[in-house]
């Protein structure tokens, strides 16, 4: 390790209008919370988009492989008795 | 070879990491990957970034001088530009688990490299237009192509800078036309920009495919997805007839339009200067790379001062 | 004095302003202490560049002599500057940057926000947009002031020095002349000289909490409503202008 430090990193996940999802936009560092946030403004919306901005610290992430997606996604892939199109409505009916 | 596997785990793994990779597929930070594989990205995504960083010093070198306000502001914005995208690919190459103190430690000590294009001086104002129009529509080239590279944190910054830098490279051809519509000086100083940038432009895009020394794995794994002389040949055909609209003179007497294979050929690229720079001979390689270090050293104190402020906050 | 006058001279002010310390924030590019910081510090370098534009480009159609913001921006010499002599000082280490934005954005904060309600409509809507862009400045240099008193030894000695050598300069920020008075009297201009009070207020509470000493010294320099300037205005000035001044035919 070096002497020197470049701080800890953050993901940022900004929201580009107030009621949607967050997006991951991308990583930046700083030592804390308030810096983080306005390294984030700074570094991703140089050009105006977004209403508000999460920060988490990176080694707060856990990540699944792709190694590991069978396992955790086709399970629910022939499960399509959770769409809508599975059912059959009677003729007529309005508003469902 | 250091990515020959070992165990029969290990030749599993590395058969589904390139059948994978072959069929198109993404890989991200947490799969499986062959350390050959990581090392290069390491080494290409560090370089990448730390020429975004260093490739801010040329362009800042005019920010003070900057002729107008309209021209301060672009220069300004542009340059900031390149020091976000130094900190996406920083962010990427950090995925891969080395961190950005050892990615600038490196690049003090010499082990890392940055791209060879910022070691020439900005002399005058439309160095600045000759930057955004020939350099960065040379690295727009090369950026769009990686878009696709198959290291999906490094394609995502890219897909991200390509977008952010749509406007560089038409703000630095604003400003050659501008100078080329202008008054003599100007036409003087737009001409002898396109004189020194010309060569070291189509140099950017690295030696003839031959020559590459690590262009067999770059393919193999998608890392690369066109070869040097391809991307190099794609630029000179779309910039030679934008330098000949505003009236500037591309300073090779062998360039020519050749019907049949439809592209211009060039003459020879001076490979002797390109070595002779990388090697450290250029004329800006120890400015650079002092301004750098110092600017690193200077900062040393403020960042002590905010980790020592974050430990007595907690 | 007229009052179209007056109004020139006001907008000039505060254009000045902008300009001058946008430029002072523009020599960071590529000099800050980390990646982060050097986009930060450019973001403020551009929002004062955008605020200079706006009321550079109002005071030359208020003075009607077909001047343009660049004209006013490049082709004036140092007697006609009208800026702050707090906006002209040196970067000098970060914790400098950082003390002359908290005591620069502390004051505009209060400035735009009186100003929003002029009755010129062009300068009040200037205000309102400016004033999003103090806010985010000022809680920026706060922020790092608290974390440079409270970091190291080194870092608090150098802030705690960067506070003692530009507190000279603050009191000018407050000042009135004629052209204050005139515009106020018709609710254009705005009572600066009311605001120093809550400004000082503001000042020891961050100070406070940065575990930092207001400096004793009362002495202020002062100047700048009348052209005269510090040193350091003409060489930023000489650097700033060159190419304006060397190629005066040229369109860029």
């Amino acid at each position: 390790m070096s002497q020197d430090n470049q701080f800890p990193s953050w993901e940022v996940f900004m929201q580009s209008r107030p009621g949607a999802n967050f997006i991951h936009q991308g990583s930046i560092h700083a030592s804390d919370k308030k810096m983080a946030i306005q390294n984030a403004r700074d570094t991703y919306s140089r050009r105006g988009e977004g209403t508000s901005i999460w920060v988490v610290p990176t080694e707060a992430i856990a990540a699944s492989t792709t190694e590991d997606a069978d396992m955790l996604f086709d399970p629910a892939n022939d499960k399509i008795y959770r769409l809508p199109t599975f059912y059959t409505m009677p003729e007529g009916a309005k508003h469902i | 070879m250091e990515n020959i596997a070992t165990t029969p785990k290990d030749e599993q793994r590395l058969a589904k990491f390139e059948e994978w990779v072959q069929s198109g597929e993404a890989i991200e930070p947490r799969d499986w990957m062959p350390e050959a594989y990581r090392k290069h990205l390491i080494r290409q995504i560090s370089q990448h970034a730390h020429s975004e960083v260093i490739g801010m010093q040329p362009e800042g070198n005019w920010v003070t001088r900057a002729p107008s306000l309209r021209a301060k502001q672009i220069l300004l914005a542009k340059i900031q530009d390149e020091g976000g995208h130094g900190l996406y690919l920083y962010s990427a190459a950090e995925t891969l688990g080395i961190t950005r103190d050892e990615m600038i430690e490196q690049l003090h000590a010499g082990k890392a490299k940055y791209s060879n294009i910022f070691n020439y001086p900005t002399l005058n104002w439309a160095d600045i237009g000759a930057i955004g129009w020939l350099v960065d529509g040379a690295a727009i080239v090369n950026q769009v192509s990686l878009q696709r590279t198959s290291f999906a944190p490094y394609s995502r910054a890219m897909v991200r800078i390509c977008k952010e830098e749509s406007f560089h490279q038409r703000q630095g051809y604003e400003i050659m036309a501008k100078m080329m519509a202008g008054t003599e000086a100007q036409r003087e100083m737009a001409q002898d920009a396109m004189n020194r940038w010309w060569w070291p432009s189509l140099m950017m895009f690295g030696p003839h495919d031959g020559d590459s020394p690590h262009s067999a794995d770059a393919f193999r794994w998608k890392i690369k997805r066109q070869t040097n002389d391809e991307l190099r040949q794609k630029f000179i055909d779309k910039t030679v007839p934008q330098a000949e609209l505003i009236g500037l003179t591309v300073p090779d007497p062998d360039m020519k339009w050749n019907e049949e294979k439809q592209s211009y050929d060039h003459g020879r690229i001076n490979w002797e200067e390109f070595y002779r720079v990388i090697n450290g001979h250029g004329p800006c390689n120890k400015q650079r790379m002092d301004h750098h270090k110092k600017v690193h050293a200077d900062g040393a104190w403020v960042r002590e001062a905010a980790e020592a402020y974050r430990a007595k906050m907690k | 004095m007229t009052q179209q006058e007056a109004l020139f001279k006001y907008l000039l002010r505060w254009g000045d302003n902008a300009l001058i310390l946008s430029h002072r924030l523009s020599e960071w590019c590529s000099y800050a202490p980390f990646i982060e910081e050097d986009l930060a510090l450019t973001n403020f370098a551009l929002d004062m560049i955008g605020r200079a534009q706006a009321l550079l480009k109002y005071a030359g159609e208020v003075e009607g002599k077909g001047n343009t913001e660049d004209l006013l921006a490049y082709r004036r010499s140092e007697r006609q500057y009208y800026n702050n002599l707090l906006m002209e000082q040196p970067n000098g280490d970060f914790g400098v940057t950082m003390v002359r934005q908290l005591f620069i954005s502390a004051f505009e904060k209060d400035l735009f926000t009186e100003l929003q309600n002029s009755r010129d409509t062009t300068l009040a809507a200037i205000a309102a947009k400016t004033l999003k862009e103090v806010r985010y400045h000022l809680e920026h240099a706060a922020n790092w002031v608290i974390r440079l008193g409270n970091g190291t030894d080194e870092s608090h000695e150098r802030v705690q020095k960067a506070v003692n050598d530009l507190w000279m300069f603050t009191g000018e920020l407050f000042e009135m002349d004629e052209v204050d008075r005139q515009l106020l009297s018709d609710g254009i201009a705005v009572d600066i000289s009311r605001m120093q009070e809550r400004w000082t207020g503001y000042i020891n509470d961050v100070l406070q909490v940065a575990t930092l000493q207001k400096p004793q010294d009362e002495f202020m320099q002062t100047g700048s409503r009348n052209g005269i300037h510090t040193e350091h205005l003409g060489h930023l000035l000489s650097e700033m202008q060159y190419l304006q001044r060397a190629y005066p035919d040229a369109q860029w």
